[in-house]
């Protein structure tokens, strides 16, 4: 009997479990299977590095304003010294 | 230090760009995984709204004092809110094509009024290039400026939230509340909005720098 009872037991699991399962499905659909595998993570760095790629470029091009502006303010300087 | 806004922005947004991915957000039906455009599509709007409204401030300023400085910084600050309005209208049509599954739709009260918006400013671009004289550029340019602004608000946050819209947060139905956003998403999208309000900060400062360069050699001849 208490082999019959395990049996059934076993049995009533394994319906439970895939009712489970069912319900999952059931849900809106989601990256899950995506995130599971874990190489999420790899286009989150690749999305990273190209941001930080691009900002590099802006502070690369703020540092070329600088030069710049330090030229034209010396040329202003020049020429107002030598209009006085 | 004055780069630090710059540094705070660029680590808020590397911020929303990994945490925006990874963390939980609400299983919806149609919109699944793409929720997460809020994190993204959404801040580039209010960036381009917040620089809209710099690009006022100044011209006020330009107006009660006429400095060709003020007009300057008005005009970089609606081109930087410009650009940000062309990732923005793109994102939303991808969006679109995939949730509501069309590229555009005149049904939409938000979509038409931001094609309106754009219009206007681009109409603001072409009045300022046509004129020769400076102070009365500046001036025609700030009236026309405050004009385009209060349009804009109207177009977009006004107008659609008077009739049916398939945008949250229109046609009577609040917008951020409970379904909209949980307190998970909260966590990304206001750092969002804040980080990309700053980065476009930063674009301005460039825009106005890059400008006052082109100033002086002018000066200079």
């Amino acid at each position: 009997m208490k082999k019959y009872s395990l049996l059934l037991l076993s049995l009533f699991f394994s319906v439970v479990t895939k009712a489970q399962v069912g319900i999952v499905a059931a849900e809106p659909e989601m990256a899950d299977q995506f995130r599971a595998n874990g190489k999420i993570y790899i286009v989150i760095t690749v999305i990273a590095m190209i941001f930080l790629a691009i900002v590099v470029f802006l502070a690369l091009i703020e540092r070329k304003i600088k030069h710049l502006e330090n030229q034209v303010n010396e040329d202003q300087s020049i020429n107002s010294k030598t209009n006085s | 230090m004055k780069h630090w806004y710059k540094i705070l922005s660029v680590i808020i947004i590397l911020y929303t760009l990994t945490w925006g991915l990874l963390n939980p957000v609400p299983r919806l039906d149609i919109l699944n995984e793409t929720i997460r455009n809020v994190y993204y599509h959404v801040p580039i709007w209010f960036a381009m709204l917040f620089m809209m409204g710099v690009s006022v401030v100044y011209s006020i300023l330009a107006l009660q004092k006429n400095t060709a400085v003020n007009d300057t910084k008005a005009y970089n600050a609606a081109i930087v809110g410009f650009f940000f309005s062309l990732p923005g209208l793109t994102t939303g049509s991808v969006w679109a094509k995939y949730t509501w599954g069309t590229w555009w739709t005149f049904q939409d009260p938000k979509l038409n009024g931001v094609a309106v918006s754009i219009l206007i400013y681009l109409a603001y671009f072409i009045l300022r290039s046509s004129m020769e004289d400076e102070s009365k550029r500046a001036r025609i340019s700030a009236v026309y400026n405050i004009f385009a602004f209060v349009m804009m608000n109207v177009f977009i946050m006004v107008l659609p939230r008077l009739t049916d819209s398939l945008h949250p947060g229109n046609g009577g139905n609040p917008a951020f509340g409970k379904y909209d956003l949980d307190s998970n998403m909260r966590l990304v999208f206001y750092p969002a909005v804040i980080g990309w309000i700053l980065f476009s900060c930063w674009l301005l400062e460039i825009k106005n720098r890059t400008s006052f360069i082109k100033i002086k050699l002018n000066e200079k001849i």
